[in-house]
């Protein structure tokens, strides 16, 4: 019989119940709530009497409709201009107050997005199944826990029972062998995945990934990886626990302590796939031959090396595609063949939970040290990912250098990356985004987003249009 | 939930692959802390001209005439035929309310996302999954057809056509249930509550290094 894989594990683990039909009662260990997904969860809990099974299974945090500037923030609730959004917050402090969940609200200086907050307070633990109603929620797979995205009834759902229905995903493996080129980043390879199999590549799965060049990568770029399997299609991602996990999480305010945390580890090694694990797919990636990606169209599976040039419809023999292709270029306003260094842009934005963790903003603020924005951006702006990334940054000087060089420096929150807040991307505006989605007005109506790696969107920010940051940095 | 069993009505072709959730009901009017009232901002970027609002008057915004939705032999249907990937994007289940509430009971495309497509199902909303071929000939028989509707039939698991072809389509046993008898999805779950305890004392004894308190563990 074939062993198992890191997914097989994990479900197995939580399996309570399985019905004859192939659905399956799973249990959750811990989850994520914001304000956007749970007013109506907490809602339906009322209406129907119900209490949270396990209450301290959850943990929540504002950021969606946060506002970013300190000014705003210094005056709390007051401070969200939208009355809508307002209420919206002032609702989850309330519900969390009621059912006795514990909520970092918008000014403790642990809030943040909400799965930066998770992994960084260590209430993100190898082997946990972890739901959120989020699709990001995948991005704590790269801590080796069953992650992803759920509805709203569901958010419900796993208040009121601690249990989830689900059916058994499949499994694929993400190889991605050898070593990464300098300047190239956990981003790239990700979109570089996703370009390869497409948005739809991962449905039905769970993608594990794997090999020399993921092994290498931090936990945080391990995130950065496992929170677009989402946009691969693929609502959990998953990176198996090695030494750089256990080193990432010792320590942490909710990780194990002492002997709990001995016998902790000692368990967590186990979590990886056997080496006669059967996968369902696999798919394997040369990280030598990536480069830093750019996406030019509506969705992340537009995408293009740095070096090479915005595909000409006309040649694409798929009709479907080909319209998807046109329409993309419409809403884009660019012209097939285009190089992908003569786009011009007029906003950077630097933050989401895809990358707004301390690595990313040293990566960045690399790049522009000592430089300047040019002169056509309208705005950069850096959004850290929580407040604790934001002290850290602002210990490291980090804050100086993108204030320097023009940059502005804001509050933790989800920000630009869907625009549900005042920061909104203009129509018609081109923004190099590190954030995770390039959808038709995901950064603000007639928007024009392009996702890139943090160091390629601060590069992207000196030069005023794409370049390659490898050539940069030796400029 | 409300029940389901029969849907006859009239069809409305999306022609588009991959419609995100974005596309199905934008971000600003996600800050609403209710489950209703999102159908006028159904599609709202394509199905208006100008940039919506939670609080506009939606009866006096301009709309886009080329859009599906607007076109008078499309107004009230209840089917909604799309392209691949229908539903990708975020968890947000506003996206199901907000096709429900113009509406909406039945979808049918090649593939769905998979949180949107298990949202539908909570919702009394039923996706169902056809090959392309098959949704791809829907589409021109749509098109060239005004005022072409289905009859969808949940306990037979059938698609009648408007010249009495007959399509079968698969469902989970369970959701299939579900949708039929209007179940609560939680009070079914709850029956199960003694399992789920027992599971959960065995999983503390196991793994206590997940029960610790947030906020508590390790200080
Ligand atoms: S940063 Fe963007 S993708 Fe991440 S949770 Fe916030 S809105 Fe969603």
């Amino acid at each position: 019989m074939a062993g198992k894989t890191l997914y097989d594990k994990i479900w197995d683990a939580h399996l309570v119940r399985q019905r004859e039909d192939g659905t399956a009662l799973i249990y959750i260990d811990r989850q994520l709530i914001h304000e956007v997904t749970s007013p109506q969860a907490f809602e339906g809990l009322r209406l129907a009497g119900r209490k949270p099974w396990r209450a301290e299974a959850n943990l929540a945090t504002p950021d969606h409709n946060i506002p970013t500037t300190r000014e705003e923030r210094s005056r709390g609730l007051d401070g969200i201009k939208d009355p809508i959004s307002r209420i919206q917050v002032k609702t989850l402090d309330e519900n969390c107050q009621e059912f006795g969940i514990l909520e970092l609200g918008m000014n403790d200086l642990r809030q943040g997005i909400v799965h930066v907050v998770g992994p960084e307070q260590g209430a993100t633990l190898p082997g946990m199944t972890i739901v959120c109603g989020d699709s990001h929620t995948s991005t704590h797979g790269a801590l080796g826990a069953l992650a992803h995205g759920i509805g709203t009834s569901e958010v419900e759902h796993v208040l009121a029972t601690q249990c989830l229905l689900q059916k058994k995903m499949k499994n694929m493996l993400v190889k991605v062998n050898g070593k990464l080129g300098p300047g190239v980043t956990a981003k790239d390879i990700v979109l570089a995945i996703i370009g390869r199999i497409g948005t739809a590549g991962g449905t039905g799965y769970t993608i594990e990934f794997a090999g020399e060049a993921i092994r290498s990568l931090s936990v945080e770029g391990r995130m950065t990886v496992c929170n677009m399997a989402i946009e691969a299609g693929a609502r959990a991602g998953l990176v198996a626990v090695d030494d750089t996990t256990l080193d990432y999480l010792k320590g942490r305010p909710f990780a194990p302590a002492g002997e709990l945390w001995e016998r902790a580890a000692a368990a967590w090694k186990e979590l990886v796939s056997d080496a006669d694990a059967h996968f369902d797919h696999v798919v394997e990636l040369e990280a030598d031959t990536i480069e830093p990606q750019v996406t030019w169209g509506t969705s992340p599976e537009m995408v293009a090396p740095v070096s090479g040039s915005i595909p000409d419809p006309a040649v694409e023999t798929d009709v479907s595609r080909r319209g998807n292709m046109e329409q993309a270029l419409k809403y884009m306003g660019l012209q097939p063949s285009t190089a992908i260094r003569d786009i011009q842009l007029d906003y950077i934005f630097i933050g989401s939970c895809t990358n707004s963790r301390i690595e990313d903003l040293r990566e960045a603020a690399q790049v522009v040290k000592g430089k300047k924005v040019a002169a056509n951006i309208e705005l950069a702006m850096v959004v850290p990912g929580s407040g604790l990334v934001k002290q850290q940054a602002e210990a490291e000087g980090l804050d100086r250098i993108f204030i320097e060089a023009g940059l502005e420096w804001r509050e933790p929150g989800c920000s630009m990356c869907l625009a549900m807040n005042a920061d909104q991307l203009p129509a018609g505006k081109h923004c190099a985004s590190t954030s995770n989605r390039n959808f038709e007005g995901r950064q603000g109506f007639g928007g024009r987003t392009h996702l890139v790696s943090p160091a390629m969107a601060a590069a992207a920010a000196v030069a005023g249009h794409f370049v390659d940051v490898r050539q940069l940095n030796n400029a | 939930m409300r029940k389901f069993s029969v849907v006859e009505g009239v069809v409305i072709p999306l022609n588009r692959a991959n419609v995100d959730t974005d596309f199905i009901i934008p971000k600003q009017f996600l800050k609403s802390i209710k489950r209703t009232g999102f159908g006028p901002n159904l599609f709202d970027e394509h199905r208006y001209l100008d940039k919506g609002e939670p609080d506009a008057d939606n009866s006096k915004r301009p709309l886009n005439p080329d859009f599906v939705l607007n076109q008078p032999r499309y107004r009230n249907g209840t089917i909604l035929l799309a392209r691949e990937n229908f539903g990708c994007g975020s968890s947000r289940e506003h996206a199901p309310w907000a096709l429900d509430d113009y509406g909406i009971r039945v979808i049918i495309a090649p593939s769905f996302a998979d949180i949107f497509f298990n949202n539908c199902f909570k919702n009394g909303l039923l996706p169902i999954v056809l090959e392309k071929e098959i949704v791809s000939k829907l589409f021109q028989e749509v098109e060239a057809n005004e005022g072409y509707s289905l009859s969808v039939d949940l306990t037979s698991q059938t698609i009648t056509t408007p010249s009495a072809e007959v399509i079968h389509f698969e469902v989970d046993e369970y959701k299939r249930q579900c949708l039929l008898d209007g179940l609560d999805e939680i009070g079914v779950t709850l029956q199960d509550a003694d399992t789920i305890r027992d599971f959960e004392q065995q999983w503390r004894e196991r793994a206590p290094w997940y029960f610790a308190t947030p906020g508590q563990a390790g200080n």
